[in-house]
């Protein structure tokens, strides 16, 4: 459950001050899939960096699960994002020379879970992600874009967040590679119930959504429910 | 993230750059290592110096003849040891001073000796029978010289083993056999243990013959040229210098300490300026080592910081995943001192065989400390963590938003 209350972010001061948002409102239920649409400059990364803990508005509150993480310190926000937030990246998001399962097993490491466990959880959580076992020795690098993403969701998933956070999760991938992406993610929300954001600039992508937000400006443009979904693209 | 994790994670970041990871540990391998061989030559130096003052006796005071200074500072002063004012009374007397456990006299000089178609310019020295015992010599072979020979004149000889070898022909047993000493002709009657060199002199080419045939045969005079006097204690030393100070200026009726016709070195003195001269000489090797330590250091540092540009992105990922900066700061940390750590092991090994390959060339025997050891090793350990606290510090408090922007 998010509740964002008007939220501003201002960068500066003074004449040079600029303000990214301009007072953003609105609530997503558990379980919701939303995509956060607008060009450029909107204001979506500012808001996205807001949602995934790792900045705090100017103004205005931010609750995660009724807590109120808009006032946080760094150490504090570090803990919310070590136990809420799952992030998936446009770009580097594995570890290079690093094992699939040690990727995914990294929030864990740091969340001190033990080893049997975090290796039980990260073996689990790469199977719902669609990864297959032949994997997970693998080193990053050895991946192909559409794996490293899928791993990438793998360990957004494994500390069992209260929210996916996925930042442009389709940017550097080819169509057909991006819509099994987004299926995963898709299957996740249907079958799991995960609660998602999707940040991205293409409609397309945001078609995959229940929910679009668009912003321009640092405001909210429009709030729409989704219905006629896009099809989930069953590529495993 | 317990230590497995950490080795592993460690691992990974430095065998990701080899060849910059081994260039850096070889700064500090160098560092480490050259502290060690350093350090060990400059303490085997200074127990080899020790070990050669202490050969030539134990207690010791060496009265030379000859003036300290000349009354009215215009007098010509004749070298020490030329000057002919000691004699073997003045010895017998000084025998009888509180805490005198022995007393030797000696008369030297260099001469040509010849035995059988070779020859050598050697010290033959005239002694009395208490010169082994004060002047720390052993008897390989034979028997040493004696007062009885002294005052029968017999013209008897013992040999260093450095004579020996000149003189005498392989495999022949040199007790018995003759020497010309300054052409005339001395009988072997031993020959003694070698000391190996001490200092300027080698103990081991020498002659030896009775004090009153040195005197008669080829000083010609009555004079000693040393009186070797033994303290009981090394406690004692400074009182029997004294008192034989003092009677000896008695003796040559002197009022002025100033004008004394003698001086007298005390081995004490000598062994402890020789400490401080060689301790002196291994710390400033110590120091050159550690400058070399410090740039190992800087190495250090410098891919530390390198490795935290180019590792941005990775520090905003895992700070995105929620890692906290105290785990940041560690793992940064960790690296540098397994670098430092690797590299004083490997150091410590280099420098121990640098310090063996210099005992094995037998000029100098290196001692290797268990402390320089421990010092080398934690001192590679603090390095780490000096070095590595600001690249750490760096790290950690990267902001995760520009990091993962980084490009």
């Amino acid at each position: 459950m998010i509740e964002v209350k008007n939220i501003t972010k201002t960068y500066g001061a003074g004449d040079t001050a600029f303000q990214a948002l301009k007072g953003i409102s609105f609530d997503i239920q558990d379980g919701e899939f939303v995509a956060i649409m607008g060009p450029s400059g909107s204001g979506k990364s500012t808001l996205m960096h807001i949602l995934g803990c790792l900045d705090t508005p100017t103004s205005g509150t931010y609750k995660l699960d009724n807590k109120d993480v808009s006032k946080m310190d760094d150490e504090e926000l570090a803990d919310i994002r070590k136990d809420k937030i799952g992030f998936v990246f446009q770009a580097f998001n594995l570890l290079p020379r690093t094992t699939v399962l040690r990727n995914v097993m990294l929030p864990l490491i740091y969340a001190g879970v033990d080893a049997d466990e975090r290796e039980a959880r990260a073996e689990k959580s790469l199977l719902a992600a669609g990864m297959t076992e032949a994997h997970f020795a693998h080193k990053s690098n050895e991946l192909s874009g559409g794996q490293i993403q899928r791993v990438a969701i793998a360990r957004a998933l494994v500390n069992d967040p209260s929210l996916i956070l996925a930042d442009e999760p389709t940017g550097n991938l080819d169509t057909k590679t991006g819509e099994i992406v987004l299926g995963t993610f898709q299957k996740l929300n249907e079958e799991h119930g995960r609660t998602i954001i999707l940040i991205t600039h293409e409609p397309d992508v945001a078609e995959h959504a229940q929910r679009i937000i668009h912003i321009r400006d640092g405001e909210i443009l429009s709030d729409k429910k989704h219905p006629q979904r896009k099809a989930r693209h069953h590529a495993q | 993230m317990n230590i497995n994790d950490t080795i592993q994670e460690t691992y990974v970041a430095l065998s990701a750059n080899k060849v910059r990871s081994s260039l850096t540990i070889l700064g500090i391998v160098i560092g480490i290592s050259s502290v060690i061989a350093l350090v060990s030559i400059g303490q085997g130096a200074t127990k080899s110096i020790q070990t050669s003052i202490q050969s030539i006796g134990s207690n010791l005071l060496v009265i030379t003849p000859g003036a300290q200074r000349s009354p009215g500072g215009f007098g010509v002063s004749s070298g020490r040891g030329n000057a002919k004012t000691l004699t073997a009374d003045d010895a017998t007397a000084i025998a009888s001073v509180a805490n005198v456990s022995a007393v030797a006299s000696e008369v030297a000089g260099r001469y040509q000796v010849t035995a059988q178609g070779t020859n050598t310019n050697t010290t033959v020295t005239g002694v009395s029978e208490n010169y082994p015992a004060v002047r720390n010599v052993q008897i390989a072979d034979g028997r040493f010289v004696n007062d009885s020979d002294s005052n029968s004149l017999t013209k008897v000889a013992v040999l260093g083993p450095t004579t020996v070898s000149d003189l005498i022909p392989d495999g022949t047993e040199p007790v018995g056999q003759t020497v010309r000493i300054n052409g005339i002709q001395f009988k072997i009657v031993g020959v003694t243990v070698a000391k190996g060199g001490s200092g300027f002199t080698n103990a081991d080419d020498a002659i030896y013959i009775p004090l009153k045939a040195a005197q008669r045969f080829l000083s010609g005079n009555n004079y000693v040229t040393t009186i070797d006097v033994q303290a009981a204690s090394a406690d004692a030393t400074t009182q029997v210098l004294n008192d034989a100070t003092q009677l000896l200026l008695d003796r040559h009726h002197i009022t002025d300490p100033t004008a004394a016709d003698f001086s007298i070195l005390n081995q004490a003195d000598i062994l402890a300026s020789a400490s401080t001269i060689t301790t002196t000489l291994t710390y400033l090797l110590g120091a050159i080592a550690g400058i070399s330590l410090l740039v190992g250091g800087i190495g250090i540092m410098n891919m530390m910081l390198t490795t935290v540009t180019e590792r941005t992105r990775e520090i905003g990922l895992r700070k995105a995943i929620g890692a906290r900066r105290s785990d940041i700061s560690r793992q940064f940390l960790i690296e540098a001192i397994a670098l430092t750590v690797i590299g004083g092991i490997i150091g410590i090994a280099l420098g121990g065989a640098i310090s063996l390959g210099v005992n094995a060339t037998g000029l100098l025997t290196t001692s290797i400390s268990l402390s320089s050891i421990a010092m080398a090793f934690g001192v590679s350990a603090g390095i780490g963590i000096v070095f590595g606290w600001y690249p750490a510090r760096r790290a950690a408090s990267m902001n995760p938003i520009e990091a993962l922007r980084y490009e």
